[in-house]
């Protein structure tokens, strides 16, 4: 990092706070409850402490964020706790995807996604499918022939239950013919260690949460569920390159919602917030070193996301048949 | 020797971390990260998460201030290991554990400290907290690596089978009356089903929901039952499940405190509980009284601590019961036996250090607190995971290095403390009492954030009360809560695996993955558990065909 | 005592049956699901369902009280060869102030906030309960809630309940301004200072 990238990012800090302390009135008094709806380990979990730690580090709020894990039921949890707040202003919290498919899947929680507020979409991540390495496989090929002979004695772990993971393996069940068996964890890094202890035989797990493991050489990628090579892996081919089936691409969105009836105020003010944790060094390394895509977004284009997410997933989830 | 070899191999990285340890700016850090999490461990509701939740933001200073990378991580797991020997001190002094890992503590700690000896289990916690952290630490130093292979071959079965032998040594916990300590470990693991089921994301066991609320308004001939629910918010109250402290504060520091209140007619004053530096000398060459306790405390402490899943609960609790177990007087346990503060003691010392096994070397965090520290080494710029021992070793020799500066920091601060926390126990009973039932409501209100929690929690109290009078053990009930949802939950994973066949817990040879291998660690370990549970029923019934009635056992 | 053992397992046996079929329950939104659905150990291939675990646990739980009760019918546990009453005068008495006292002060929490319950409640107890001098009890119930938001609110920043909304604004949020912007020291030395008040005041009550 040089000295003048260092004065332009300052400067555009400063620019944000002069303009934001003339237009935002909102500032919280009390300490803002941070919620992650996922478990410990994770990507999400470990994304939202980041967040946390730049808050803090760079001392961008008064009031410290307080993460707290609610990882219950694939999100339910976490999104009935979100709607039955008392102090919305006060309450944010880092979102999955499941953020679209629980309320989806279980309608009976009352939630309705677009009701939160939309404070900033800081990235967007992508899946890829990992084997152990003493599996002998290489390629995806060679996964369909291996996982396609064990049937149901091929298992694959993921975060929940009709969650993105359990989307990304209906989906390889029904293209390929497979018969590979889901099973829920509570949390990505969970998967990734019986991955690597080989008493699961494949994950679809996040870049962020299988890395590790990749650098010591214990597990492999073989197909990346995007639209182009990402540029970490660029040895690993997309699956739409390698043309067999239908093109599939997935992603997960990382993203900052405000719990609903949270005041315009208040909502800028996390947008706000959010935009310098989004701009700091260490976001963006970490961004890079973690293959995650996607801009910033927040506001009505957030909302736009959304909606067209929240279209897609239905269709994904009736299709799988797990809505009717 | 292979061990030994590999021990000379890392002495002089260990010799340069503990020197990097010993400067003045880091061991000035430990001492300051003791105090604070000895204090902070002392007061239910809050344990080491929240001290080293809170001064995250302040080691980005020391990061600044000072040139090694690693101390930073100093100060945190300085307050970290002070508040593992905190929470000891209000499980003794008020007899309410203020974390999951120090209710075993209480068994012993808290009749001892009715006796008049607070200062004697004051100082054997300390000590033996002191010796687990520090063989931890040995073990730590020369097998880190290789142990991290360890953890990996616990998949979900065995975290199973690890559990039922946590369960089996429960069975000896109970006192006397199995059927009272059945219905307390079944109450517990039930209690932790309610709220958010993890695996198929549906709520669960919502006492008194709509529905239910429907019913009860039509059955009282309310005409438009439908449009007046909900009454009571059934969802706010159970739909976050209950947690552990509820039960556990609403069970030391209310259910335990009316039964003393009313058994001693506010007749206990702790005033014979003397300080001198000379009884401290005593308390501690007693130790040669809890040696035993400690050694397995910190044996099997460390070996259940690396394991991701299970943390220092069930490795506290087992050390009790294997101490218990192979003593020569198990009968002395409860009544205020050294070694059943120093097991539990030494054995949560040690699988604290354990814990930051599989977080340092797997990236996956045991607990809370090794969450928050994961995520402070994250935002330095590390990566924790399989590659940081040989990637990083500038910061990991002086982190180990400073293990053992800590602990020794820990030891003399907290004996160093002792005379202030007994003079907590000279306050009259009268003050005493109020001051513990405030103490409660505030930290379940601190831990949780809620009042439904802490209503729940007074509520569990006044139960909890009438049924100490009638004999129930209640500290079954307190741990299966803490173990109750990884327990399920690694049952259901392994039974989805074996389509519901149970085979694969006790047969080797269960095909798990279609390549016929043999997985030996679950057998071996739920058989164990099957002989611990089976072994008092066995003896039980030889006892009665010789003819003893139960009165003699 | 034998009679009130056995009341109690009947009333535990009847609520683990209520477990039990609670267990067996499905969503709320669901009108198709068929109770006891998902107890089953294998359902559609998906292993145990979510009433699994908690049904079995109650059936133990009501095996258990079945077998206390045949106990307590047979005399053979210590409650059921007790004559001593279950609770007596002063038991219930006790059980009335103390439980009553805790549950007025949950109640005053949502009212006058947590350190405003703390003060009347330690206030009730130690002059009404404990019979204590008023003047140690008003000191007492003054600087323990002091220092409990000193120590929670500022230093641990873990906010407690303010009470209604007027409280908040008229008295906390101007001392958490104020003693947010002390640097450590001066919150040491409130303590100690307090302390010492406590301390002199409790010396004098004595004689």
């Amino acid at each position: 990092m040089n000295l003048v990238k260092k004065l332009v990012l300052g400067a555009t800090a400063l620019g944000m706070v002069a303009t934001a302390t003339a237009a935002v009135a909102f500032e919280p008094s009390k300490p803002v409850d941070f919620v992650i709806m996922a478990g410990k380990g994770g990507g999400a979990d470990k994304m939202a402490r980041l967040m946390q730690s730049i808050v803090e580090k760079e001392g961008l709020a008064d009031k410290p964020l307080v993460p707290t894990n609610k990882s219950g039921g694939s999100g339910a949890e976490a999104l009935t706790y979100m709607k039955g707040v008392n102090d919305p202003d006060h309450t944010i919290m880092v979102t999955l995807n499941s953020f679209f498919t629980t309320p989806l899947r279980q309608p009976g929680l009352k939630v309705d996604s677009m009701a939160f507020a939309p404070v900033g979409r800081m990235a967007e991540d992508t899946f890829l499918l990992w084997v152990h390495k003493d599996e002998g496989i290489s390629t995806f090929q060679e996964f369909l022939a291996e996982a396609g002979k064990r049937g149901n004695k091929w298992v694959m772990g993921g975060t929940g239950k009709n969650s993105e993971d359990n989307i990304v393996t209906d989906h390889l069940n029904k293209a390929f013919g497979l018969d590979i068996k889901y099973i829920p964890y509570k949390g990505g890094g969970a998967v990734a260690k019986d991955l690597a202890g080989k008493q699961i035989q494949s994950s679809v797990n996040n870049p962020s949460e299988a890395l590790g493991f990749y650098e010591s050489g214990d597990v492999i990628p073989l197909v990346a569920f995007t639209n182009e090579r990402l540029p970490l892996f660029p040895e690993v081919p997309t699956l739409n390159e390698i043309g067999i089936g239908e093109p599939f691409a997935y992603f997960m969105q990382r993203a900052v919602v405000g719990a609903p009836g949270m005041s315009d105020e208040a909502q800028a003010y996390y947008t706000e917030l959010f935009t310098k944790v989004y701009a700091s060094d260490d976001w963006q390394k970490y961004k890079k070193s973690k293959s995650l895509m996607g801009d910033f977004i927040s506001g009505s284009d957030l909302e736009d996301y959304w909606a067209t997410q929240i279209e897609r997933h239905e269709k994904i989830l009736k299709a799988s048949g797990a809505i009717k | 020797m292979d061990i030994f070899a590999q021990f000379f191999d890392v002495l002089p990285a260990l010799q340069q971390g503990i020197w990097v340890a010993v400067q003045p700016h880091n061991l000035a850090l430990a001492v300051i990260g003791v105090i604070v999490g000895l204090f902070v461990g002392a007061l239910p509701g809050l344990g080491s998460v929240n001290g080293v939740a809170i001064l995250l933001p302040f080691t980005f200073v020391i990061n600044e201030a000072t040139p090694d990378p690693a101390s930073p991580m100093i100060f945190l797991a300085a307050i970290y290991y002070g508040a593992m020997y905190g929470g000891a001190i209000s499980s003794i002094t008020l007899g309410i554990p203020g974390a999951s890992t120090a209710v075993a503590t209480t068994f012993d700690g808290r009749p001892m400290a009715l006796q008049g000896n607070a200062d004697r289990a004051l100082v054997t916690a300390a000590i033996a907290s002191f010796v687990g952290g520090t063989i931890a630490t040995l073990f730590f130093t020369v097998f880190a690596p290789a142990l991290s292979s360890v953890a990996l071959d616990f998949g979900n079965p065995e975290i199973f089978a690890l559990m039922l032998l946590a369960f089996a040594t429960f069975i000896g916990l109970g006192g006397d009356d199995i059927p009272k300590t059945m219905f307390s470990i079944f109450f517990g693991l039930l209690l932790a089903t309610v709220g958010f089921d993890t695996i198929s994301g549906e709520p669960r066991l919502i006492f008194f929901n709509e529905r239910e609320q429907t019913a009860v308004l039509e059955a009282l001939g309310s005409t438009d039952a439908a449009s007046s629910v909900p009454i009571f918010n059934s969802v706010g109250w159970f739909s976050r499940g209950i947690q552990f402290l509820v039960l556990a504060i609403g069970v030391y520091g209310i259910g335990e405190m009316l039964w003393t209140i009313n058994e001693s007619r506010y007749k206990v004053t702790m005033t014979e509980t003397k300080i001198s530096a000379s009884r401290i000398m005593r308390g501690i060459v007693g130790m040669k009284d809890a040696w035993k306790g400690t050694a397995i405390g910190s044996l099997l402490g460390f070996f259940v601590g690396i394991l991701p899943a299970a943390g220092a609960t069930p490795g506290s609790l087992m050390s009790y019961g294997v101490s218990k177990m192979t003593s020569r007087d198990p009968k002395s346990y409860g009544q205020g036996n050294p070694d059943g503060v120093a097991a539990p003691e030494a054995a949560n010392n040690s699988a604290s250090t354990g814990a930051m096994l599989p977080m340092m070397t797997l990236g996956i965090p045991g607990s809370p607190t090794t969450a928050v520290l994961l995520a402070g080494m994250v935002i330095w710029g590390l990566e924790p995971g399989p590659r940081l021992f040989e990637d990083r070793p500038e910061f990991v020799w002086p982190l180990i290095g400073s293990f053992y500066i800590s602990n020794i920091v820990a030891v003399l601060v907290n004996l160093a403390f002792i005379p202030l926390f007994l003079a907590v126990l000279r306050m009259p009973f009268t003050i005493l009492a109020p001051v513990i039932f405030v103490l409660s409501i505030i930290g379940t209100y601190a831990a949780y954030d809620n009042m439904y929690d802490v209503w729940l929690m007074v509520l569990f109290g006044l139960g909890a009360y009438m049924l100490r009078i009638l004999d129930y053990p209640l500290a079954p009930a307190v741990l299966a809560v803490v173990l109750g949802g990884t327990a399920e939950q690694k049952l259901r994973q392994s039974l989805l695996l074996s389509d519901g066949d149970f085979a694969i817990f006790y047969s080797p040879f269960f095909d798990r993955d279609g390549k016929g291998q043999e997985w030996w660690i679950a057998p071996i370990t739920t058989w164990i558990a099957v002989i611990l549970i089976a072994l008092p029923i066995v003896v039980w019934g030889i006892r009665k065909m010789r003819g003893q009635t139960a009165a003699d056992v | 005592m034998r009679r009130a053992e056995i009341i109690t397992a009947f009333l535990l046996a009847l609520f683990s049956a209520y477990l039990m079929w609670k267990s067996g329950e499905g969503p709320e939104w669901d009108t198709e699901y068929v109770h006891w659905a998902n107890t089953g150990i294998n359902i559609d291939g998906s292993g145990p369902g979510k009433g699994f675990w908690p049904f079995y646990l109650a059936l133990g739980m009501f095996i258990s009280c079945i077998w206390i009760i045949i106990n307590a019918f047979r005399r053979l546990s210590p409650p059921s060869q007790s004559e001593e009453p279950f609770m007596d005068g002063y038991a219930k008495k006790m059980l009335l102030f103390v439980g009553g006292g805790l549950i007025g002060f949950l109640i005053l929490i949502d009212l006058i906030s947590m350190y405003a319950a703390i003060a009347v409640f330690m206030f009730y107890y130690m002059m009404f309960l404990g019979r204590h001098p008023l003047k140690l009890s008003i000191v007492t119930s003054l600087v323990v809630p002091f220092w409990l938001y000193l120590f929670f609110d500022i230093v641990m920043t873990k906010v407690q309940p303010k009470g209604l909304r007027w409280i908040e604004d008229a008295i906390y949020n101007p001392a958490g301004a104020f003693f947010r912007d002390q640097s450590l020291l001066t919150i040491v030395l409130c303590f100690a200072v307090t302390g010492a008040v406590l301390a002199i005041t409790a010396r004098a009550s004595r004689h």
